[in-house]
């Protein structure tokens, strides 16, 4: 096996156009969980909502870009809304247990293939999916036709371009982000997040700027879900599960939920040690220096993983690897 | 040193895993072959996947392609994947052998169950038989209903065996367990590898299976939750590292057990007196035993000295504490009890209604909606609670899509928190 | 004293000259126990109000009541004329009753400075699409800024703006509480038990601020343990017990009062509240 290789791969998966996505799920995770103190454990659908909502734009309706980017927007603030309503009053266990449950749901629905449009076909593609619904975006690529080297993976013009957009949508989030909770907007979501009640008793609306920030999070993380299936080609409905969600959550627990620069530092080093410990226990798979453990196996470890380190982050730096123990964010 | 003491118990109870893991093991059921595998030098192919609900691989079930003079058939792998070749382009008619399916499980709508596939334009055909629960539309709606409504009560007596392991944690802890659900899992797994790997009679399986996940339980709290208890962990930090260890216990499931949904080996021969409810004497016999166990838990929280400090625990743990309960006794009671009662669940679930590795966290939703519903903490608002969605969620069926039947759950959840957060039996202050 | 401010003799639920706040027939029950049962309460405009009771009397419950932090089974008042019942909590606080918490709600992770931003009014940054737009709202910041940074000399925690509000002491809090309260210049301050925890060598300029809020026209209400406290800053005090109000009046009567020793002390008494306490200490 050769470590090099494996290292210069794994650096490649940081540019990605996947990496962007969850990055922008976790800039929006940010804006509830960071900045607010909202327990979203639904995000995955939120990404999913506007992926889906994109794809059926595209493919039922033939929309041009804006208007399917917009209503995959439209759906996120619709699903946002509906969460938010029965569970923005009460205690942050309950959004927790109602996105969680949501998510699941959404999962369901979209496999299911009771939802058919008028001509008997399934509107969510069911457990297939749906796919080949990016030529509005990439007929809008500018990059030249070609391969190009980036370390040392070879790309088409397509995934450069992808890479791009999701990238830049990133840095548009991120500054977002920055500006926002600089404002006196954000100073009212950070009272939010640590005592509701105080600021409440300041004149606040509370429950509005909840909804607000669970709405602007969703976005984002709708944008990031069709960053990732602009780029994969396809949405389908496992993707979306709790591991979606909770990747998310351990790219932001990772660099440090109340910083605008933590989802991103959490998502390139997670990246990079996600794929380069899926190569490396692969390699030691091929040696047999595993046991039993077969390639689809290690997968499945790599999960293990992410579980593991979500529990040891929250445990023992919930300040993440580059926020301040001052803080930390947790108090509940 | 301390402040080390959850990871030691993370990385020993981890640690343990991977060696018996490393170890070596590998189980997969034997399976009946009456039809040939495709062949695969054969140019033109129909291919496609089974699943139950779109998304449980049905395996060994078979799939005829007849037609232009061809008649053959295979059986669908364990990932539920099938695939048929012929020589020649044509139409040909593809059907899926209903009685090769599991009990209740059928296509819906009936009518695709043999579909036509056409191989002059491709050479290579994906099918989707759509698959879930059936109902039989030539019995009457009350019949149905009380099919129903009977299979309800035993899916809410399954839930409430589960879900009261929630309450109580809740009620003594504060703490929403996430990882709840995969104790259910672990319970049918167990059961499964007992029944039908090792051949053990299901008694003795059953009841080992339960022994083992209460003392998984223990292990858990011992391990995890207490260390961080001492830690003085905040309750929203406990959930998400509740949600990390469900993640790791899941995924070491899938990596002992395997994928496949398994089947606990029991009858598919329904009790005839029962008609017209259709139940099998495994079901009628879980039932009585969840009804027995739930009464025991009765019993247990109004009638013994511990169970009576449990409910002190629940209602104010610094008071109970002051007037001298061991509270962190009751907490390690109180989780050997849900690991038990979530145990008991995973048994009868897995023979009742087959299960995977990730059965347990697919109720979860149940779960919680069950507690929520009941109001958290109160383990008698549980049980009702638990019940309720069990009945809502199969007589949802006669109305929506079988698989989309668990998102009524969701629907019961939103609605509860919308008219009365705290419940139907629990108290208004809980509420913070 | 009596005169200026009630019409009549003091009496539970006496009607004032110039009622600020209204209250009848507020109930509130906890799971069939009643913590709030008020049949009428008249808060008196401009002047300082002390609203005492023991332990579980019901006090709090009141506050949150008439604040909109709980709502009561029965129930209407108005403030200043209008109605306040099942309005939420933080249009309460916009129409000008600004209340503080026994427990204090110091917001841990905010500088003390932002604290106090976060407790002034008519901030246009704080609506979300305005945020973005600097312009639109940094003139305003400014103002509120030198507000609090002026409030905060007054509440002796000026050295700590930058700080994390964590980092203060109980007392400290409680003033940087009682301090965001005023930010919004509020008609009725609320406190609930703003002496509790704070260092004794600040409560004497604690009751300073709240004598001073009175001489710029705003109203107190608080509630108190401190019988000192109570005697020295307030002209009128209203006694609680078991979620109903047994007395009524200027504090040296209330003090003599027998259903006021009675609910403090039960039938073991032998003296009146406070006043050897105040008699010592006055000297």
């Amino acid at each position: 096996m050769d470590l090099i290789v494996a290292l210069q791969s794994s650096f490649g998966e940081l540019i990605t156009a996947g990496t962007a996505a969850f990055v922008l799920c976790a800039i929006g995770l940010a804006i509830h969980f960071g900045f607010t103190g909202l327990l979203n454990f639904g995000q995955a659908a939120f990404a999913a909502v506007g992926a889906y909502g994109y794809a059926i734009a595209a493919l039922d309706w033939n929309a041009p870009l804006v208007v399917s980017v917009l209503f995959g927007l439209l759906c996120a603030i619709v699903f946002a809304v509906l969460l938010g309503i029965p569970t923005l009053r009460l205690r942050a266990d309950y959004l927790a247990i109602v996105t969680i449950a949501a998510a699941q749901v959404f999962k369901f629905v979209a496999t299911s293939s009771a939802i058919t449009d008028t001509n008997g076909n399934v509107i969510t593609g069911g457990a297939e999916g749906l796919s080949e619904f990016g030529g509005t975006f990439y007929s809008l690529n500018p990059v030249p036709a070609g391969a190009y080297q980036v370390f040392g993976n070879s790309l088409t013009q397509d995934q450069i371009w992808v890479d791009i957009v999701g990238w830049s949508l990133v840095v548009f989030c991120a500054l977002l982000t920055y500006f926002l909770t600089r404002s006196p907007w954000g100073r009212a979501l950070k009272g939010i997040r640590e005592d509701e009640d105080a600021v409440r008793s300041l004149g606040k609306n509370v429950y509005l700027y909840k909804m607000q920030a669970l709405i602007l999070g969703g976005c984002m993380a709708a944008l990031g879900g069709m960053v990732f299936v602009i780029n994969s080609q396809t949405v389908q409905p496992t993707v979306w599960g709790t591991n979606f969600t909770f990747t998310i959550w351990t790219v932001l627990l990772l660099g440090g939920a109340t910083t605008v620069l933590g989802p991103i530092a959490g998502g390139i080093v997670f990246f990079t040690l996600f794929a380069f410990i899926q190569k490396v226990l692969e390699g030691l798979v091929s040696l047999h220096l595993m046991g039993n453990l077969t390639i689809p196996q290690v997968g499945q470890i790599r999960l293990i993983l992410v579980g593991l380190a979500l529990m040891l982050l929250v445990i023992f730096r919930p300040q993440g690897l580059f926020g301040n123990k001052k803080e930390t964010l947790f108090n509940g | 040193m301390t402040r080390l003491r959850p990871l030691a118990g993370i990385l020993v109870l981890l640690g343990t895993v991977f060696a018996t893991l490393l170890g070596g093991m590998s189980a997969s059921p034997a399976q009946a072959a009456t039809c040939k595998p495709a062949d695969p030098t054969l140019p033109y192919i129909v291919e496609g996947t089974l699943l139950n609900n779109g998304e449980t691989p049905l395996p060994g079930v078979q799939v005829n392609l007849t037609g232009n003079g061809v008649d053959t058939c295979v059986l669908s792998d364990e990932n539920g994947y099938f695939m048929l070749t012929v020589a020649n382009p044509a139409k040909y008619t593809v059907s899926i052998e209903t009685s090769t399916m599991p009990s209740g499980v059928g296509v819906e709508p009936a009518d695709q169950a043999s579909q036509e596939v056409d191989l002059t334009v491709t050479s290579d055909q994906g099918i989707i038989f759509p698959i879930g629960k059936v109902a039989d539309t030539s019995v009457s709606i009350w019949a149905q209903l009380a099919d129903r409504l009977f299979n309800g009560l035993n899916m809410g007596l399954l839930l409430a065996l589960a879900s009261i392991g929630i309450s109580l944690i809740f009620g003594t802890t504060g703490f929403s367990n996430f990882a709840h659900g995969d104790m259910v899992s672990l319970g049918a797994m167990l059961t499964w590898f007992m029944t039908q790997i090792l051949g053990w009679p299901i008694l003795a399986a059953g009841a080992l299976a339960i022994v083992a996940v209460g003392a998984s339980a223990y292990l858990q709290d011992a391990a995890i939750w207490r260390p961080l208890r001492k830690r003085r962990l905040g309750l929203n930090q406990m959930m998400i590292v509740s949600i990390g260890f469900s993640i790791v216990f899941r995924y070491l499931i899938l990596i002992f057990f395997g994928g496949e949904t398994k089947d606990l080996g029991s009858t598919t021969e329904p009790v005839s007196w029962m008609a017209p409810i259709t139940t099998t004497s495994t079901s009628l016999l879980g039932m009585g035993i969840s009804a027995a166990a739930l009464a025991g838990v009765a019993l247990f929280l109004t009638r013994t000295r511990i169970g009576k400090a449990t409910r002190a625990v629940s209602d104010n743990s610094s008071l109970a504490a002051s007037t001298g309960i061991d509270v962190e006794r009751i907490i390690r009671i109180v989780w050997i009890l849900a690991g038990l009662l979530t145990g008991i669940a995973g048994v009868l679930w897995g023979l009742r209604y087959q299960a995977n590795w990730s059965t347990g966290f697919d109720i979860l939703l149940l779960l919680f909606a069950a507690t929520t519903l009941g109001g958290l903490g109160t383990s008698l608002g549980t049980a009702v609670g638990a019940i309720i969605i069990g009945l809502v969620v199969e007589t949802s069926a006669l109305v929506i899509p079988t698989d989309l039947t668990y998102a009524s759950a969701l629907f019961i959840l939103i609605l509860v928190l919308l008219v009365r957060p705290q419940g139907i039996l629990g108290k208004k202050q809980r509420l913070g | 004293m009596a005169n200026e401010i009630a019409n009549g003799p003091a009496a539970p639920g006496v009607a004032k000259v110039d009622p600020i706040l209204v209250a009848d027939g507020v109930r509130r029950e906890f799971g069939g126990l009643v913590a709030v049962d008020v049949a009428h309460l008249e808060i008196p405009r401009g002047k300082i109000t002390a609203l005492i009771g023991p332990n579980g009397a019901g006090k709090t419950t009141l506050f949150n009541l008439l604040t909109g932090f709980d709502k009561p089974n029965s129930g209407k008042w108005t403030f200043q004329g209008r109605d306040l019942a099942g309005v939420p909590a933080f249009k309460v606080a916009r129409i000008g009753m600004v209340r503080t918490f026994q427990l204090t709600k110091a917001l841990s992770l905010l500088t003390v400075l932002d604290n106090m931003r976060l407790g002034a009014k008519h901030q246009p940054g704080e609506s979300l699409l305005r945020a973005l737009i600097r312009p639109l709202w940094r003139k305003r910041e400014a103002e509120i800024t030198v507000a609090a940074e002026e409030l905060l000399k007054r509440f002796k925690l000026d050295a700590k703006s930058d700080d994390f509000a964590a980092s203060l002491s109980g007392g400290q809090r409680k003033l940087l509480e009682m301090a965001r309260a005023l930010m919004s210049k509020p008609v009725l301050v609320m406190l609930d038990e703003p002496m509790a925890g704070v260092n004794p060598a600040l409560t004497q300029s604690l009751l300073e601020h709240i004598k001073g809020l009175k001489d710029d026209g705003t109203t107190v209400l608080f509630v108190e343990h401190d019988m000192h406290m109570v005697r020295h800053i307030s002209d009128w005090v209203i006694v609680m017990a078991e979620g109903r109000i047994v007395a009524e009046g200027p504090p040296n009567e209330v003090m003599k009062n027998p259903a006021v020793i009675d609910a403090y002390l039960g039938a073991h008494h032998d003296s009146d509240l406070g006043a050897d306490k105040i008699a010592k200490e006055g000297n």
